[in-house]
């Protein structure tokens, strides 16, 4: 029977009710304090904001104790992220960090990394890049090519990766590098996961610009750059592996689907108290997507929670969340349409829509395209 | 879950599979199945799954008594299951014993409306009841103008039936009560049409989550079978594609579904908490009713649009299913306008409340 497929009622536990409470005391306070101003989209870069989240430790939350981590639970962590997001926190210092990266380190680093950099992370004073796709390597993430080569002292790399968000920015980047040819019989053999410090010698960053003229993507150059041994992470040849467990956390939080939710607050408020029947029905549908959306999401982080590894479901949850997040701005548009032009919040709203319209499309290609995840859903179901 | 869940979920499994499995159905050609069905689910004690404990009722947990909607769902059980089992609850409200057998329950659309007289007659019509010619019983909700709801007991040799049938095939028709005297009748404090439309719509969006879970692993198999240009039409990747993006629609329903059972466990029907879960529970698994079971068919080709193959019961059951206690467009405007009353920053609190 379809026990294949997960999602059990999970509610978030009475500690991160309260937590959240606590979350929207700071994020009130920061705003009057004008550290940010509400509602921005795009997760600014903001060091002053980083460092206060950080003394309220609500970076690296669910980290062992003993590396300065608070060791509080998933559903704890998901509350902070899901009010940081409504509220548009600039969190880009510490977010890919706190996501992806420190859990990685924490898993494959050796202990004096771990000791050196995860409390720098958890101080909010630490950013970090992922650098997969290269120019011929995209959804084809094996087909990597820069190169890291064993030397006497430690590896040389050599090649370049593209798309790198937040390059520019970073302390340091997790970068995928070959280190063997693949084989015969699996193509997946050969690449390597490193930990790259940013201000190494030889790594020269070029910004490369978004439509709207703004910069986070990076292409990353390598010239006969030096790794140190021990900032390999995990097994040499072997990054294949290492992949799966990670994306199950990468792939199911509440960003996945709430990227252009700044749109849906506009537009309840250019609807106002009272809807007709078309925007009421408009509205009503939108909510109730999103509202499932964020139940399939907190079951599955409930799964992560209790030491599951729901992939099939967080597949799904990005699927659905990504293209759900992708046509936001354009139904909202549709409903915005449908009302008076001279109600109050309209230049708001087309302000925050036109923005939501531009990121669209980037929202199902980033961290993996649907048709690739697609693909990975339709393997979960045993079709490949 | 529990172990008593796990006993009951195993129990209707067996017994709907055992005797109401589509395939044997369709086989049979006639409504032979139905009698031994209906007395195997009576026996279980399935039909009174909601029915208070201090009413005889065996005191399953609600939430488990939905889930045992949900697993008829996937078999496509075309009995007046739901409605008995909501029967059960609702005459529970009202303190009133639920007799042997089908019962129906009305009204199951906002704009039909039963009135309650002074002298305790029961007047009115309601449209689009499931299973109104079927039933022995009737468990309705009708109105003494603005002094509250009474819940009543009617037998269905008292009311005027016109029967119809639903998309499905199964029987639906319009209930008419003039000056009806019930069986039994209680005036229930903090009851309204709302209650009963919530707990019929959670029901129905737990039956369409289990009919998507059965279509969907009928479609995955069948285009592991399925060879086409010399290879499982599985391999295909616009095949795979549909399919996981049905997967998707089925996933959301089932999450949505038993998460708004749940909330009916755990919260009372007058708290807004609950009226959003149950109406997001039937405007997303309505419209999940009406992309998988596109999907499913265009996945079987022809020979899923042919009266032998099983799909049918599941796909118009799907459509009939979404229309009952209110199909997404009137529960969309109406959740609509619960947020738009909000305002744009009353949105999330509302949401993270629920
Ligand atoms: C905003 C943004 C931020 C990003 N940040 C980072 C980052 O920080 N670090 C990083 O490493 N990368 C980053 N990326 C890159 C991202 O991971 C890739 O863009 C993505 O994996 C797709 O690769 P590609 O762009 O080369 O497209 P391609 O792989 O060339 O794909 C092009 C099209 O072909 C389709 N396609 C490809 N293969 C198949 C197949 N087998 N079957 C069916 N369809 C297929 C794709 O789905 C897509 O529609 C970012 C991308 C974006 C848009």
């Amino acid at each position: 029977m379809s026990s294949a497929i997960q999602f059990d009622p999970v509610r978030l536990p009475e500690e991160a009710e309260a937590l959240r409470v606590e979350v929207r005391a700071f994020i009130a306070e920061e705003v009057a304090a004008g550290t940010f101003e509400l509602g921005q989209p795009g997760r600014a870069f903001n060091l002053a904001f980083s460092r206060k989240v950080a003394q309220k430790g609500w970076i690296g939350m669910t980290w062992p104790k003993e590396y300065g981590g608070q060791e509080r639970s998933f559903l704890e962590r998901y509350v902070v992220n899901e009010e940081f997001l409504i509220a548009g926190a600039p969190t880009r210092v510490h977010f890919t960090a706190d996501r992806q990266s420190g859990p990685v380190i924490l898993k494959y680093a050796p202990e004096e990394i771990k000791r050196k950099i995860i409390p720098r992370i958890i101080a909010g004073e630490c950013t970090f890049s992922i650098g997969m796709s290269e120019p011929n390597s995209g959804s084809d993430l094996f087909a990597a090519s820069t190169k890291a080569e064993r030397t006497n002292e430690g590896w040389r790399i050599n090649g370049q990766k593209l798309w790198t968000s937040t390059a520019h920015q970073a302390d340091y980047m997790i970068g995928l590098f070959r280190t063997s040819p693949p084989t015969s019989d699996n193509r997946r053999h050969g690449l390597t996961q490193f930990l790259v410090d940013m201000k190494a010698d030889g790594i020269s960053t070029r910004p490369v610009y978004f439509p709207d003229g703004s910069h986070d993507f990076n292409e990353v150059i390598f010239d006969n750059t030096l790794i140190p041994d021990d900032h390999v992470l995990g097994e040499i040849d072997g990054a294949w592996k290492q992949a799966t467990a990670e994306l199950a956390y990468e792939r199911s939080g509440p960003e996945r689907f709430l990227e252009t939710i700044q749109v849906l607050i506009a537009l309840i408020e250019l609807i106002g108290p009272e809807p007709d029947s078309r925007a009421a029905e408009g509205l009503g549908r939108l909510m109730a997507q999103m509202f499932t959306m964020r139940r399939m999401s907190i079951s599955v982080a409930g799964m992560l929670s209790a030491g599951k590894e729901p992939v099939l479901e967080a597949s799904l949850v990005k699927d659905l969340g990504t293209i759900w997040e992708q046509k936001l701005p354009a139904l909202a548009r549709d409903l915005a349409a449908g009302l008076p032009f001279d109600r109050v919040g309209r230049a708001e709203f087309q302000k925050t829509l036109e923005h939501a319209i531009r990121i669209a499309p980037k929202l199902t290609i980033q961290g993996g395209t649907t048709e690739v995840l697609r693909g990975i859903i339709a393997r979960g179901l045993g079709l490949r | 879950m529990s172990e008593l869940s796990d006993l009951i979920a195993d129990t209707s499994e067996r017994i709907f599979h055992d005797l109401g499995d589509p395939q044997s159905v369709i086989n049979s050609g006639d409504g032979g199945w139905r009698p031994p069905l209906w007395s195997a689910i009576e026996e279980a004690g399935l039909s009174r799954a909601m029915v208070p404990e201090a009413l005889g009722g065996v005191g399953i947990p609600l939430a488990v008594a939905f889930d045992i909607l949900r697993i008829a769902g996937r078999h496509a059980v075309a009995l007046p299951l739901a409605e008995t089992v909501l029967a059960g609850w609702l005459l529970g409200r009202g303190g009133i014993s639920a007799p042997d057998g089908m019962i129906a329950v009305a009204p199951t659309q906002r704009h039909s409306r039963l009135s309650i007289d002074d002298r305790g007659r029961i007047t009115g019509r309601c449209d689009a009841v499931p299973f109104a010619g079927e039933v022995s019983h009737f468990a309705v909700l009708a109105q003494n103008g603005d002094a509250g709801c009474h819940v009543a007991l009617l037998s269905a040799d008292e009311v005027a039936v016109d029967a119809g049938h639903s998309i499905a095939g199964d029987d639906l028709g319009t209930v008419i009560c003039e000056a009806t005297e019930p069986l039994a009748a209680a005036k229930v404090d903090g009851l309204t049409q709302d209650s009963l439309m919530q707990f019929g719509a959670v029901a129905r969006a737990m039956q369409m989550a289990g009919a998507l879970e059965a279509l969907l692993d009928m479609s995955v198999q069948y285009a592991q079978e399925r060879v086409a240009f010399g290879r499982p039409i599985s391999k295909y990747q616009a095949v795979q594609h549909n399919l996981a993006r049905m997967a998707g629609e089925v996933a959301a329903a089932v999450a949505i579904a038993t998460s708004a059972a749940y909330a009916l466990e755990q919260g009372s029907e007058l708290d807004e908490a609950v009226l959003i879960e149950a109406a997001s529970a039937k405007i997303r698994v309505g419209e999940a009713a009406g992309e998988g079971a596109a999907i499913a068919h265009q996945v079987h080709g022809a020979i899923g649009y042919t009266m032998e193959h099983p799909l049918h019961r599941f796909a118009q059951r799907l459509w009939a299913w979404r229309d009952d206690f209110g199909g997404e467009v009137e529960w969309a405007e109406r959740l609509g306008r619960v947020y738009a009353s909000k305002g744009g920053l009353g949105m999330w609190p509302t949401v993270t409340a629920a």
